[in-house]
């Protein structure tokens, strides 16, 4: 007779029940439900009508678009921010470890604290940071009012808040290099912009390949700041996938809000899956 | 008439079941979290629990905006709702679908004598009725700042050409915003559309007939297309306030009370705050309708009371139909107008306004008085309604996107919300 | 410490001054305003404090409605959490210690759940169908299956470095596999479950978008919902939104000042495994 397990997979069952029922359950239901039209009283199926919508209307699609430009400017920011930050609270300077809680204080701050904050902050007549651009005889813009310029004024607050991650995980990732391979380079007469991106660059390579990765889910996904701030506006200037289909699912179109939520999925796996195969393949090829 | 049969049947069951069976029961009420609404179902329970000690009330209150709207219509789905609600009347009444959800009450003596515009706003496409109204009828136009207007001489305008003289006149003379806009709370920004459609149906009678079958869009119809027109001439002229974009509501109504800005395009609910804010101002705030092109045709568009309704899945209805019943009476109106004050007409019969109201509603009143001198909004004529509008009149006043195009894209959401109800002929 | 290090140091600390800390500052001043003094806001402390009277009117707004929030916050938090630690590392722990087929899939199941985007509105449904829509548990029971994915990694890579002879000793002492998992794992656990604890417990307190869609009602309000629904109502009283946003930075900072190291380790581990 077999004997037992003593790591039976009945272990796993509470986890997986709840995960399962939870999260799978309606992700899987929402393949079926995108396809209809759908509020709280019935579902009609629609075909593809929904994600036709979702292309053909133009904030619709201009919501899928700033979601990637938004990915992409604050990972880009946060990556090299955060390897700059890094490295100098690496060099034993004064004051380094408080400077590195400091830096990483606004990481666990609720979000809604911080973009109601920088709403205040960034009021074009009355907010802080006009002021004080005034005092020095700077006309600031309208941070938030100003279409082109609203997104771009989120993704530096969502910069500001989560650049603390990003360096905390680069400090890791420094601490795992060889004070060698620096010595080494020293021999052979390299500079300190050298040896950054001769030495550093490569070998951090692996918190490189974190950050990246979790700042481009994170900013795909986001939500809760862009909704504090400016809640998409002006107009549709800063709307996302993810305020889209927040007001989608407002104005009863619970359908095409599930089918905003199915494309988000996809462009997420369809951005992530190859680029974390690249990003380690090149990791393995060191 | 079979109608009066019904009414006459259902009377003698609520005598016979007042005798004995309405006894010690209990209804159950859900309104939303206004503190008009409040105040006005206070008095309302106050009133009828002196006629009826046996019946007694348990309010549940709900947000409103959006997130009211997904709870009322997830508690009817479900049958979870209230004996009693509160809820909108005219395009979102009709998305709960009524003839499948609510109690019909035409039946009920007081209600057929009720405002016949706003019977048509609870009504389905059968003729049933539906709901009572508890609040006052509001009006959509232009709120204004009297003494400034007294200052400078000028006169209430009837005509868009006047009105953009009066506020070239402000411009000119004062340092005063001429119009107040306040993008931080979207929804203001719709008003320049919205109370335009007096002038819409002055000029087009058969519009919302038309907007509803798909045959009449903003972007084809050179009258609807005026509302964006008007705002993108107003942002075009500078005569914005400085910061319009992140202005908020109350900051518009605190400028319009103060006389920092000169006009505000508003629904007329919003004098409540005033009241509640600056009460010793709130007779500075002076109230016309939004001029259109001809003095000829000078009207106000309204927007008719949110009502209250009896769903199906209530164990309570004869009980719930008698409480309707008394809400839509003269004593049941009186109540409320004692609680809340006058804040416009009421469509209740035999129900009088208090003497002493604020200037902007003693403004408002002569047009119910004049034959014509009113049209509902198109949300009360036409379940289309796009979401998308307030996000579209931010950009045509904040200087975004023209009027021409933001038309244009506001019939192509209105499309969408068609299809997505599943309405005919889209 | 060389003068060039002295000299940066400084350099960087006038620069993180300006950028991180001036924010939090006017958070404080403002806080402590009157709400005329606070209609302006600039770097100046406040010339009459009235930080108590603040304090007091925004725990008062809409009956209380802060307090229930801070309860509401609290039993979702503690509900989730205890629901993640145990649940979380029971998988952790089958899944390192037996290396098949199902668990190697399970892996993948898990990674998936940190990448995807949860679907709200289906979920909202399934709720609804199960009578779980609006109330707490249904609540913490999103929150663990949301937090799951994280939390099991974490066990995960840290019971690796549990030797097997622990296990292996406490079978052949005739334990039952509840019995070793209770009393000989999950204590060797303490460290990673306090880093768990804290990580997740400012995360799910943290959290607004969930509670908005899956927990609307007056008598669910959670802290972070409070400050957003307050924020149309302070809007001309910025000293209490902004009394209002120290008062939820508050309990992050005190976390932050007592397990520094805990959140530093998890977000690292988190962040490098995940």
């Amino acid at each position: 007779m077999q004997r037992r397990s003593p790591y039976p997979y009945w272990f796993l069952l509470p986890a997986g029940t709840i995960f399962a029922v939870f999260f799978l359950v309606p992700t899987v239901a929402s393949f079926y439900f995108s396809l209809t039209y759908w509020d709280p009283f019935e579902a009609r199926f629609a075909g593809f009508e929904n994600y036709q919508q979702f292309f053909s209307e133009p904030f619709l699609a201009r919501g899928v678009m700033n979601t990637l430009i938004f990915a992409v400017l604050t990972s880009g920011l946060k990556t090299v921010l955060g390897l700059l930050l890094a490295v100098l609270l690496t060099s034993g300077l004064l004051g380094q470890s408080l400077l590195r809680s400091v830096v990483f204080f606004p990481v666990l701050v609720s979000t809604i604290g911080v973009g109601l904050l920088f709403q205040e902050l960034m009021h074009p007549t009355e907010g802080a940071i006009n002021v004080a651009l005034e005092a020095v005889g700077i006309d600031g813009p309208g941070w938030l009012t100003n279409p082109s310029l609203a997104l771009v004024s989120v993704a530096l607050v969502d910069v500001w808040r989560g650049v603390g991650l990003a360096t905390l995980i680069y400090i890791a990732g420094l601490a795992t290099i060889s004070p060698d391979y620096y010595e080494a380079a020293r021999i052979d007469g390299a500079t300190r912009w050298q040896q950054f991106w001769r030495v550093t660059v490569p070998l951090v390579r692996p918190a490189t390949t974190t950050v990246i990765i979790l700042s481009l889910i994170g900013g795909l996904r986001l939500f809760d700041l862009i909704w504090a701030m400016t809640r998409g506006g002006p107009g549709f200037a800063s709307d996302v996938l993810a305020s889209v289909i927040y007001k989608q699912y407002q104005a009863g179109f619970w359908g095409l809000s599930t089918a905003g939520n199915v494309i988000l999925f996809l462009l997420i796996a369809l951005l992530i899956v190859p680029l974390a195969l690249h990003l380690n393949r090149r990791e393995a090829d060191l | 008439m079979t109608n009066r049969l019904t009414r006459s049947t259902a009377l003698a069951t609520l005598l016979a079941l007042s005798g004995g069976a309405l006894s010690a029961q209990e209804l159950s009420v859900l309104i939303d979290n206004n503190a008009a609404t409040q105040a006005a179902f206070d008095a309302l329970i106050a009133a009828y629990t002196e006629q009826n000690p046996d019946v007694s009330f348990d309010i549940e209150l709900r947000p409103g905006g959006g997130e009211g709207d997904n709870i009322v219509k997830t508690r009817l789905a479900t049958g979870e709702m209230a004996d009693i609600f509160s809820y909108n009347s005219g395009s979102l009444f009709q998305a709960l679908r009524p003839d499948r959800t609510l109690v019909a009450i035409g039946d009920l003596p007081n209600v057929a004598a009720l405002n016949e515009s706003f019977l048509q706003t609870v009504m389905d496409g059968e003729g049933n009725v539906y709901g009572v109204p508890y609040e006052a009828a509001m009006g959509g136009g232009i709120l204004y700042h009297v003494p400034t207007y007294e200052e400078l001489g000028l006169e209430v305008p009837t005509t868009w050409e006047e009105f953009m003289a009066n506020n070239a006149v402000i411009a000119e003379q004062t340092d005063k915003a001429p119009v107040i806009q306040t993008y931080r709370d979207t929804w203001t920004s719709q008003l320049f559309v919205l109370a335009d459609y007096f002038n819409v149906q002055a000029a087009n009678p058969d519009f919302a007939e038309q907007y509803t079958a798909n045959q009449a869009h903003y972007a084809d119809t050179p009258a609807a297309q005026a509302g964006f027109q008007r705002l993108q001439e107003v942002y075009e002229a500078g005569y914005l306030n400085e910061d319009f974009g992140a202005a908020s509501f109350d900051d518009g109504l605190r400028m319009v009370a103060t006389g920092e800005g000169v006009h505000y395009p508003m629904l007329t609910f919003s004098l409540g705050s005033i009241q509640q804010n600056n009460p010793d101002l709130i007779d500075d705030v002076g109230f016309f309708a939004q001029p259109g092109d001809s003095a000829d045709s000078n009207g106000l568009t309204i927007w008719l009371p949110a009502a209250v309704y009896i769903p199906q899945s209530s164990d309570n209805i004869d009980a719930a139909k008698d409480f309707l019943n008394f809400v839509a009476s003269p004593e049941g109106c009186a109540a409320i107008v004692a609680a809340n004050g006058a804040t416009g007409p009421m469509l209740v019969p035999n129900c009088d306004l208090p003497e002493d109201v604020p200037t902007a509603v003693s403004d408002m009143l002569p047009y119910f008085e004049r034959e014509g001198g009113t049209a509902p909004a198109l949300e009360f004529l036409s379940p289309v309604k796009g979401p998308a509008l307030e996000q579209l009149t931010v950009e045509v006043g904040s200087g975004i996107r023209d009027a021409a195009s933001a038309a244009e894209l506001y019939d192509q959401d209105v499309a969408k919300q068609a299809r997505q109800l599943g309405l005919e002929g889209w | 410490m060389r003068p060039r290090q002295v000299i940066l140091g400084i350099v960087s600390m006038a620069v993180a001054f300006v950028i991180f800390v001036i924010p939090f500052l006017l958070v404080i001043f403002t806080a402590g305003k009157t709400a005329a003094d606070a209609s302006q806001i600039d770097f100046t402390p406040p010339v009459r404090w009235q930080f108590w009277q603040n304090l007091v009117d925004v725990v008062q707004t809409r009956d209380y409605q802060l307090l229930l929030a801070y309860w509401n916050s609290t039993v979702i938090t503690v509900g989730a959490i205890a629901g993640l630690v145990i649940f979380g590392a029971m998988v952790g722990y089958v899944m390192q210690r037996r290396d098949t087929r199902l668990t190697r899939a399970l892996y993948f199941v898990v990674l998936s759940g940190l990448m995807i985007p949860p679907a709200v509105v289906p979920t909202i449904w399934l709720l609804q169908e199960i009578n779980l829509f609006k109330t707490l548990h249904g609540m913490i029971l999103i929150q663990i299956a949301y937090g799951l994915g994280f939390t099991v990694l974490l066990y995960r890579s840290f019971i690796a470095a549990i030797p097997r002879d622990l296990d292996e000793a406490a079978i052949i002492d005739g334990g039952t596999p509840l019995q070793i998992f209770f009393r000989v794992i999950l204590p060797l656990l303490k460290p990673v479950t306090v880093t768990i604890i804290v990580v997740q417990a400012i995360a799910i307190f943290n959290d607004f978008t969930h509670p908005l869609y899956y927990l609307p009602g007056a008598e669910n309000v959670t802290v972070q919902i409070t400050l957003y629904n307050f924020q149309s109502q302070f809007v001309s009283q910025l000293n209490l939104l902004f009394m209002n946003i120290l008062l939820i930075t508050i309990p992050p900072l005190l976390v932050f000042v007592f397990f520094n190291r805990q959140i530093v380790a998890g977000m690292t581990a988190g962040g490098v495994k995940g």
